[in-house]
């Protein structure tokens, strides 16, 4: 247990140095810091000062770490476009993303799963063969199309929902939320159903999957000889080993729906971090890329970090030490 | 010789399989439509929508021609500078298709090379791009085209970005989707590396280059080209996205993903055909290509028969 936690635990930190590594290089290379901070006439002698002050002249090993501490403290410099600190901005933008990613992954496994065990269970009804076909244009339709077409029948046609923005938030001390408020609730409808697609179809194909291949066990035949009632046998036995993969990949999914989150907030105008991201790469705001993709590397790298761990004890085989410690 | 192919061609499996599905037939025949209407779009659009000589702003925001505000000249309306939806559809679906073409090509050829150089080299060098592979698989692969998309942006000089959209496009998307090609056929190259006829080319003196390209490629490319056809969809959807997001293609030559991005400012003022028949392209073009990459997939695969 423990050998397999540490080498886990030193793969993340491999993982997370490289992607500061992929943000400190877009930083210090990509963009020459020197002439984004300074007048376009500034003399040479301005120039070797703020080089200086930035520690532009020391070698690189000395940068890189310099870079890794700041950004372990928070602190990586300030927006080209806002002219405010970079982490304050995404400190304010966090809680919009992480509402929508959460209320997502909510619907994806409150409708998935469902979905998935009637699809198992009632294999030749008119209605699986419905969903099924539909799950697969869910899967051919981009992402921002659905939110798009929301919008037009909800908020244009029909007039029920808002269609851009949180509604009115709540400030609870760092934290602003918008589901104590019925205009946040009723903006957080649309956002969170286009954002959940995705989730709602792999969980169900997922569950469907598992639940058929559950079924056919001998200990399920076991349980019926035993007489056991088919609600028992369903939801007591096959639905819940069918769950281990369904909460490996929700929670894999759950960083796929952070980032996806970009998409749906452009077509929502939602105010979180991706609406953030996308505007500083058309502006190529480079600290604000940076970071980004270092919260969202970590964001990754702890929900892989987590689900490793929740599959370790929610399946007791993986305990058992492997003879040899072949694959990986 | 080509008779006798079109025999064969009629007398395969495949066919058989194709001549047997309703719904794959209509599939081809979509596509089909699609790409015949893109590639020969400007022969066939009823309007030039980017000869500027020709656009009326007194046409703009036309309704399509069976509502009572439309216009016969415009079968699907007309958009916010007077252009022709239907014309500005065929030409945009010209560039989806060019840019998921190219991408999937390009990812392929990435994705193809180093999974051989990590199968066949074996070691350091196949560990280091595995690892990569390993890296970039956990995250998704929109968000690698939009980090290459931007540090492109902050690159390359400002007057250049329109030319080079494209392009930039292109390599984006192909950084995003070389892993899966890299992953089988480096499991595919591991296995043929230890076979005979590579021993053979070894002992005779053939260089490594030469073994892994012309004699061990040939070998591992059928799973490649299934893959390939699955792909393209799904670089047509990151492209569209990407210039929904407005880091794509820019308006002067839009692609669908453009065309929606404009027509999703004029949602709320009553235009929805400026959005809704784009985006009913851009779902219909990618179902076909999904359905008939489905379809092959299965049709390909011997042990499903």
């Amino acid at each position: 247990m423990l050998a397999f936690v540490i080498r886990r635990l030193l793969q993340s930190v491999l993982v997370m140095l490289a992607v500061a590594f992929i943000a400190f290089s877009l930083f210090n290379f990509v963009g020459d810091p020197v002439s984004l901070m300074l007048p376009p006439e500034a003399t040479q002698q301005d120039r070797e000062e703020v080089r200086k002050t930035l520690g532009l002249d020391q070698p690189f090993y000395v940068q890189f770490k310099v870079f890794i501490v700041n950004a372990l403290q928070g602190n990586f410099g300030i927006s080209l476009r806002l002219g405010r600190p970079v982490s304050a901005l995404l400190a304010e933008r966090l809680p919009a993303t992480l509402e929508l990613a959460f209320a997502a992954a909510l619907i994806g496994l409150f409708i998935g799963i469902p979905m998935g065990v009637y699809t198992a269970l009632k294999r030749d009804s008119w209605i699986s063969r419905v969903l099924l076909t539909a799950s697969l244009i869910g899967v051919s339709l981009p992402n921002f199309l659905i939110g798009i077409f929301l919008i037009l029948i909800f908020a244009v046609w029909l007039g029920w929902l808002p269609s851009f923005g949180r509604g009115d938030v709540t400030q609870l001390a760092f934290w602003s939320t918008g589901l104590l408020t019925i205009t946040g609730l009723k903006a957080l409808v649309l956002p969170s159903i286009t954002l959940s697609f995705y989730p709602v179809t792999l969980i169900m194909r997922l569950v469907r999957s598992e639940m058929m291949e559950v079924l056919r066990t001998d200990y399920i035949k076991f349980a019926r000889a035993r007489g056991l009632t088919n609600r028992s046998v369903h939801f007591g036995h096959a639905l819940r080993n069918t769950l281990v993969p369904v909460i490996t990949i929700t929670g894999l999914q759950l960083g796929g729906v952070i980032a996806f989150a970009i998409v749906t907030e452009t077509v929502f105008q939602w105010p979180g971090m991706g609406l953030l991201f996308i505007q500083a790469v058309q502006f190529a705001d480079i600290p604000v890329m940076a970071a980004y993709l270092c919260l969202i590397g970590f964001i990754f790298v702890v929900i892989n970090l987590i689900v490793d761990m929740l599959y370790f004890v929610v399946d007791p085989r993986l305990r058992v030490e492997r003879p040899g410690g072949g694959g990986h | 010789m080509a008779q006798s192919m079109l025999v064969r061609a009629l007398d395969s499996d495949v066919y058989y399989s194709f001549k047997r599905s309703p719904l794959i037939i209509v599939a081809a025949a979509v596509t089909l439509i699609c790409i015949l209407g893109a590639v020969l779009a400007p022969i066939l659009a009823p309007h030039n929508p980017f000869d500027l000589a020709s656009l009326n702003l007194l046409d703009a925001f036309t309704a399509p021609a069976w509502t009572e505000a439309g216009k016969a000249r415009y079968l699907l309306g007309t958009d916010d500078q007077g252009r022709d939806v239907l014309s500005t559809i065929m030409y945009g679906a010209r560039m989806s298709l060019l840019v998921g073409f190219l991408a999937t090509m390009l990812a392929m050829l990435l994705g193809v090379s180093l999974g051989l150089i990590a199968g066949y080299v074996g070691g350091k060098v196949d560990a280091f791009i595995m690892r990569i592979a390993d890296i970039q698989l956990s995250f998704p692969a929109i968000l690698i085209a939009l980090l290459i998309d931007g540090v492109a942006r902050v690159v390359l000089p400002k007057d250049q970005h329109d030319t080079l959209a494209l392009y930039v496009l292109v390599i984006a998307i192909a950084g995003s989707g070389w892993v899966r090609y890299a992953r089988t056929v480096r499991g595919s190259t591991l296995v043929e590396r230890n076979k005979e006829y590579v021993q053979a080319a070894r002992v005779i003196g053939r260089s490594k280059i030469a073994i892994m390209f012309t004699h061990v490629l040939p070998n591992v490319l059928g799973p490649v080209l299934v893959l390939g056809t699955l792909h393209i969809g799904e670089a047509i959807i990151t492209e569209a996205t990407l210039s929904f997001l407005g880091v794509g293609v820019p308006p002067t030559q839009p692609s669908l993903g453009t065309l929606i991005r404009i027509g999703n400012d004029f949602l709320f003022s009553g235009e929805w055909w400026i959005t809704v028949f784009p985006g009913t392209a851009l779902v219909v073009l990618v179902l076909a290509i999904n359905l008939l990459g489905d379809w092959l997939r299965d049709a390909l695969n011997p042990k499903l028969r």
